[in-house]
């Protein structure tokens, strides 16, 4: 069984009953959520910020072809030059093509969730390049051979004896049980990357329209590094990524850090216009931006969730969700993982294979009270469970909801059905159900009321 | 067949014919530019100089940067020739600009100006890179440096440590201000790089635990005239 909600199944299965990963997983989340309350302290009114982010998204995302018109009008001008993707596979070629002709040898990459989209390295690596991921948890990740366990903090599963036994074998370097060592012996190994890669690829955190630059969040400096010493800059971005004007940043910039890692503002927030300047000492001499659609234009035509786009990928949803705490990143199966991922991922990737990710769920609401931009997360799960039922309905689908709209169309009968039910119950109770195994595994069937609800309420406004 | 980017246009015209809903909002939407309107929701940057000076303090300390105040540029110029002693620098590249000049003349180790372009590698040895910068937001506790203004993209992010030089004009009370304000300086040819420096480098990727200098600098220094 290879398809996605087999795959699903059995992973989250395995993942979910391991006490010790999910303990890890909510120790390091720990230090998250004291900080996040301590910072959203700092807000005079969180819940109007929200409202303020929301909307700066909002009128972005909805005038989405004058926007980005504008964005990438103003781009050219600064000296950078846009290329457009449909897809990822024309994404890739793209980036092969300015690899090719800058007869590349070496390039170094900071985190690029979107380059994960895609499957960038492999066709880079596929391609004869050294590609380096500089960002220390997607080194560690590349270096494991495995995607990021979260798109934000990509190896937070990943113990650090595991870390030093990895980087004794790949590296060399003496073990070691100190996160500060091994943040050092990665920082010694990548320093001469940067200053030896003849490409920097980046990701982009915003697109602004008003200016043309494009801004970038990070804490360990590894993007202005790739950023900085490479010949040539190679920003990949999804086309939602833009806001009209630099002012918006005001608030997303300290949102997003505050959200997703609980700090006042991200170490690093940097906004790129264009190569380097004949007044400026350093940085590339070409500056290529490639924007994706990759079914963001799909996602865009469904209004109802077309409020995903204002993603901007902090990996609250994740950090809260309970689903997302106990079966952890890797059992998804996707790029984005969590609440935002189980939305998106159905839009991207095809409703009828990936739809078990939006029953992944609880529906407590956790994830849209998280969210920064206030994407109506546990709401869109639903609607991708209707949209699935009417997209391609199963036998069961069909035939419970023909059932249903038979009975409840007929007083009598739902009246005659619901008194059966109850007669039988003592009996269901004691019968292993078909159909039912997974749910009734760790549930029980309730004892019989005496009365319906039906007759309860007659009883009692008599 | 179209190109990408007309059959992407075509797409997103398509797609937004139908009209989405307005976001759930807690409130009713305001008027005006977002930093305006979201100010007294934001995080305080302070109503007064003083105020905003002592917000930055509070700030910068959390975030493990060092600030150090000084009353004039000759106080300035001993501070930060303590500074390379007691870090013991050997070698620190800086930014060319009348107010560093002096500092780097003042330092007793090898110094370099990177102005005029630079080997990375000789860069990348140094210990120390001096620079201004453009602005200081006290809300957050950033330091804006840039391109034009600040010696590159490379001198405040590849040395060991950053010590940025500044007066106390410099500090704005929150980020609007200091976006508005670099808008207002540099118009339709911004830099090819403005960066919001919030601390000193920093990475939490090994068990969500805290450490300084992942990529970037370990240490950051802000020396405020005045």
């Amino acid at each position: 069984m290879s398809d996605p909600r087999s795959i699903f199944l059995k992973d989250a299965t395995v993942t979910s009953a391991d006490g010790t990963q999910r303990a890890f997983i909510r120790k390091a989340l720990g230090g998250y959520y004291v900080n996040r309350d301590l910072q959203k302290a700092r807000y005079r009114d969180w819940e109007r910020a929200r409202d303020a982010a929301a909307l700066a998204k909002w009128n972005a995302v909805n005038d989405l072809a004058v926007v980005l018109e504008q964005f990438t009008a103003n781009f050219e001008r600064n000296g950078g030059v846009v290329h457009w993707a449909r897809d990822a596979a024309e994404a890739r070629a793209i980036i092969l093509g300015i690899a090719e002709k800058a007869k590349a040898k070496a390039i170094v990459k900071s985190k690029c969730m979107t380059s994960e989209e895609i499957h960038l390295n492999d066709a880079l690596e596929k391609a004869g390049y050294g590609v380096v991921e500089s960002d220390l948890g997607e080194f560690i990740q590349q270096l494991r051979g495995e995607a990021p366990y979260h798109f934000v903090f990509p190896c937070m599963h990943v113990k650090r004896e595991a870390i030093s036994e990895l980087f004794t074998r790949h590296l060399g370097t003496p073990p070691t049980d100190s996160p500060e060592e091994l943040t050092m012996i990665a920082r010694r190994h990548l320093r001469q990357l940067y200053v030896d890669a003849d490409i920097g690829i980046t990701g982009a955190n915003f697109l602004v329209a008003e200016t043309g630059q494009i801004s970038i969040t990070e804490n360990e400096g590894n993007a202005r590094l790739t950023a900085a010493l490479p010949r040539i800059h190679i920003a990949l971005s999804g086309i939602e990524k833009v806001v009209a004007s630099l002012d918006d940043l005001s608030v997303l910039l300290p949102m997003l850090a505050t959200a997703g890692a609980g700090q006042p503002m991200t170490c690093y927030n940097t906004l790129y216009s264009g190569p380097r300047r004949e007044d400026e000492p350093d940085g590339p001499e070409e500056f290529h931006l490639v924007l994706l659609d990759n079914a963001r234009t799909r996602l865009l035509a469904d209004p109802e969730q077309r409020d995903a786009l204002h993603c901007i990928r902090c990996g609250a949803c994740l950090n809260v969700c309970p689903i997302f705490k106990n079966i952890g990143g890797l059992a998804y199966g996707t790029t984005y993982q969590g609440p935002i991922g189980s939305v998106i991922t159905p839009h991207l990737r095809g409703l009828k294979q990936w739809n078990h990710l939006s029953g992944a769920s609880s529906l407590c609401g956790a994830c849209t009270d998280a969210c920064p931009v206030r994407i109506d997360l546990h709401h869109h799960l639903l609607h991708n469970r209707r949209n699935a039922a009417k997209e391609s309905p199963t036998w069961f689908d069909r035939a419970f909801h023909h059932g249903f709209s038979f009975v409840i169309k007929r007083p009598w009968l739902f009246a005659a059905g619901g008194r059966i039910f109850r007669a039988t119950l003592p009996l269901l109770r004691k019968l292993p159900l078909p159909y039912m195994g997974a749910w009734m595994k760790t549930r029980d069937l309730p004892e019989a009321p005496a009365r319906s609800f039906r007759e309860q309420w007659r009883h009692d406004h008599a | 067949m179209p190109d990408a980017r007309s059959d992407i246009f075509a797409r997103i015209r398509e797609a937004l014919k139908v009209k989405a809903p307005r976001p759930h909002l807690k409130g009713e939407p305001v008027a005006g530019m977002t930093s305006t309107v979201a100010k007294p929701w934001l995080p305080d940057g302070g109503e007064t100089t003083e105020a905003s000076l002592t917000i930055l303090a509070e700030q910068l300390a959390r975030l493990k940067a060092v600030l150090i105040r000084v009353p004039d540029q000759s106080s300035a110029v001993k501070a930060i020739a303590e500074l390379s002693v007691a870090k013991q620098w050997k070698k620190v590249a800086y930014h060319g600009h009348a107010s560093t000049r002096p500092v780097a003349a003042g330092l007793g180790c090898e110094t370099w100006e990177v102005d005029a372009g630079f080997d990375k590698q000789k860069l990348e040895s140094c210990d120390a890179g001096l620079t201004t910068c453009e602005a200081i937001v006290a809300q957050l506790g950033a330091i804006l440096v840039s391109s034009t203004g600040s010696g590159g993209r490379a001198l405040s992010i590849l040395p060991h440590a950053h010590v940025v030089l500044a007066e106390v004009t410099q500090v704005v009370p929150d980020l609007g201000s200091a976006l508005a304000l670099a808008r207002a300086r540099h118009g339709d040819r911004m830099p090819s790089m403005l960066s919001f420096i919030t601390g000193p480098s920093r990475t939490g990727d090994i068990e969500r635990i805290l450490v300084l200098g992942a990529h970037g600098p370990k240490e950051l220094y802000l020396v405020l005239v005045g």
